[in-house]
């Protein structure tokens, strides 16, 4: 027994490291890509793929810091058409306005953030329905404010982010891809420090949290601040990249969440890596560009898209499921469980251990006592 | 004794105070917002030289509400669970196809049509209770995906209004008894036995019991699969109901129903009334309420002819106000701990060793 549970679990424990299932996942997907049509597979078609994916990149980042700390942000797309939105009418094509109205729209992204995670925070509304409100006035406001039909325009210096590139050696890196490794290595960095392992704990249990002595709504509207920033500069991308539509946005942030989760971060917080998150947003839109080389009917799309979620999350994520696979596999981390593995559906008993399961074990992860341990 | 909840109980007139104010606030605040709305709103028309009690208002606002309630009720039953169905929408606009493509207008087929839909409806909630409760997905990815199927079967399929149903039952949603329509008092009949079911029969208490701690259940002796999966199935074959009343008023199955945004409206009536997101607790005379709120506002501001895009402004704001209004009444801790009610603290006192 004793043999059999460390080889099984160590092979689970490779296909649970979420960095290294989405990166095969990935490469998978733009081996496929490349197969279908080979010309992606040389430098600038594959940047100008880079390119087009950044916004969902950035949006995918921003949602991890949400998501890790055990919160949804539903605000993301609608926001993101909001800030396309004013930039458009703010600076109409001059561009004298542009740092300005940037300054603006980081200020406007900072404010939508703060008011969700206070709403959610010391209001204590569940997140899913805070940012559910902020997405409804959002758009409900965009498109008071504008009528219906946006107006302005957008200067050729506000696009250099979403359309010019970086001359290196020949090849055009698009500045979208320089400002997304950016992010990823200052996400990276962030999570490296004692923020980061905050934001980790309180998604993981923020009682425990609490009483380490973390101010949980502090940490917690930090990581909705993160995400609106984070959001508007994906706007400035898209709004640079594309044209501007009230639509820019609409139903971004399903996607985002789903790329994140792809990426194995558990929803409910408390798991995951940021970089596997911005990989799941890479496979994601790799997903989409290799069914548009399959020439699948788009109105088909979502179905492949809807499966595969659900079978990569029952798949790879071991996070999504910890709670029980972790139950039907006692964990040997405690030098006193030399417990076998519960067979599912039978009822294990406590008479022996004298122990009571606490109320409120939020946690559902906790290995317990086996009878004669 | 450092637990707060023994003490409190050791101080017997206190606990039942407590209780009493925890039964009441479930529904009591929804309907006294209710009532607050609807008294708001009445002056506001009567303002206006309109009248909210006309006829015509009350039934625009009953029959909004029978839709959505449909759903909602189901939607309360899985976020009982501590679960969520984000593919109600879809499968509203699925079984109004089902249901107005299989009656193809004729009158013996109407039983052949309702059961076809409601069979659909089923099964789409036995796939999505299957994927949460046995692959272990998390419920909003699962709905999310089931719902993207559907999304992708119906715009394939259906682009334009398919099947039509016959005139009597298409009757059903039109008739009314004095300003409610049947389609209401089909709706609250659904709600009582929703109501009975999560009160008063096994099932109910396993789902309270799974949506409060699913392993706390499971090592009670509950199969906790098989109760997720149950809630599933009840909840779409709740909008299953709905989506037969689409095609009851529309006359022929549309898939555009699904752009309505009935899947998150329903849980913002969940939450509304009362019913915790976290699951556990739930109540189903609240999520009534919020279904009313909800229905009340629409008809209001249709009325009052307010910019619709002020209008998405205005309920994002007021949910949130409402629900922040809930959440300082109730402490979540508190809210845990009374789950069960004034019992299961006595009971959680003997297990206190």
């Amino acid at each position: 027994m004793s043999l059999a549970v460390p080889t099984k679990s160590s092979r689970r424990e490779v296909w649970r490291s979420p960095v290294v299932a989405v990166l095969a996942l990935v490469v998978v997907i733009f081996a496929l890509i490349f197969v279908v049509n080979p010309t992606f597979a040389a430098p600038a078609p594959l940047l100008a793929l880079l390119k087009k994916s950044a916004p969902l990149l950035i949006l995918a980042a921003g949602q991890y810091f949400v998501i890790v700390a055990g919160e949804l942000d539903l605000s993301v797309g609608a926001l993101v058409g909001a800030q396309v939105v004013i930039a458009a009418r703010l600076i109409d094509g001059e561009d004298s306005r542009v740092p300005g109205v940037l300054l603006l729209m980081v200020a406007f992204g900072v404010l939508v953030g703060v008011v969700n995670g206070l709403v959610t925070t010391v209001l204590r509304v569940p997140s899913i329905i805070t940012t559910l409100g902020s997405l409804l006035v959002l758009t409900g406001a965009v498109r008071f404010w504008t009528g219906g039909s946006p107006t302005g325009s957008l200067p050729d210096s506000f696009r250099v982010a979403g359309r010019q590139g970086l001359d290196v050696a020949g090849v055009e890196i698009p500045w979208a891809v320089l400002i997304v490794v950016g992010i990823g290595i200052g996400v990276v960095t962030l999570m490296r420090t004692a923020f980061g392992r905050v934001l980790v704990a309180v998604g993981d249990s923020d009682t425990v949290a609490r009483f380490s002595g973390v101010r949980v709504a502090a940490v917690r509207t930090a990581a909705f601040v993160l995400s609106s920033v984070l959001a508007t500069v994906a706007a400035v991308l898209l709004g640079g990249y594309a044209g501007v539509t009230s639509q820019v946005g609409e139903g971004l942030e399903f996607v985002a969440i789903t790329a994140v989760v792809l990426g194995g971060v558990a929803l409910g917080g408390g798991v995951g890596s940021p970089v596997a998150a911005m990989l799941g947003a890479l496979a994601l839109d790799g997903l989409y560009t290799l069914f548009n080389q399959w020439g699948l009917p788009p109105t088909m799309r979502p179905a492949v898209q809807g499966v595969i979620i659900i079978v990569a999350v029952a798949l790879a994520a071991g996070p999504a499921t910890a709670a029980l696979s972790r139950l039907r596999r006692p964990r040997i981390s405690a030098p006193a469980l030399t417990a076998d593995p519960v067979p599912d559906g039978t009822q294990p008993t406590f008479q022996a251990s004298g122990r009571r399961v606490p109320d409120q074990m939020k946690g559902q992860g906790e290995p317990w006592d086996e009878p004669g341990s | 004794m450092s637990d707060g909840l023994t003490t409190r109980a050791d101080r017997p007139s206190d606990l039942r105070r407590a209780s009493l104010t925890a039964g009441l606030t479930s529904t009591t605040i929804v309907f006294l917002t209710l009532l607050i709305l609807i008294v708001v709103s009445a002056v506001l028309l009567a303002s206006r030289g309109e009248n909210l009690f006309a006829t015509r208002n009350i039934a625009d606002i009953l029959t909004r509400a029978s839709l959505l309630g449909f759903i909602a009720i189901g939607q309360t039953l899985v976020i009982v669970c501590r679960s969520l169905d984000l593919s109600v929408g879809y499968t509203v606009a699925t079984t109004s196809l089902v249901a107005a493509t299989v009656m193809v207008g004729e009158v013996e087929r109407v039983w052949l049509g309702v059961a076809a839909a409601l069979g659909v409806a089923a099964v789409i909630g036995l796939l999505n209770g299957m994927i949460v409760g046995v692959l272990g997905v998390n419920p909003f990815i699962a709905t999310l995906g089931t719902g993207l199927v559907l999304k992708a079967v119906l715009d394939t399929r259906y682009q334009a209004p398919a099947g039509s149903v016959p005139q009597v039952f298409e009757d059903l949603g039109y008739t009314r008894i004095g300003p409610v329509p049947i389609a209401t008092a089909a709706m609250l009949a659904v709600a009582a036995v929703a109501w009975l079911v999560l009160r008063r029969t096994r099932l109910g208490y396993h789902m309270l019991a799974v949506g409060g701690n699913t392993e706390v259940a499971r090592l009670s002796g509950i199969h906790t699969t098989r109760t997720l999966v149950a809630a599933h199935v009840l909840c779409a074959v709740a909008a299953g109901l709905g989506g037969l009343f689409i095609a009851a008023r529309f006359g022929t199955g549309s898939a555009q129903v699904y752009t309505l945004g009935y899947d998150l409206d329903s849980i913002a009536a969940v939450v509304l009334g009362g019913t915790l997101l976290l699951g556990g607790r739930g109540s189903i005379p609240g999520t009534i309420g919020g279904v009313l709120i909800l229905a009340l506002l629409d008809t209001i501001f249709n009325a009052l002819s307010i910019d619709p895009f002020v209008k998405d402004i205005l309920s994002g704001t007021i949910i949130i106000a409402a629900v922040a209004l809930y959440a300082r009444r109730r402490p979540p801790s508190a809210a845990l701990r009374r789950r069960f009610g004034r019992r299961s603290i006595d009971t959680a006192q003997v297990a206190t060793p």
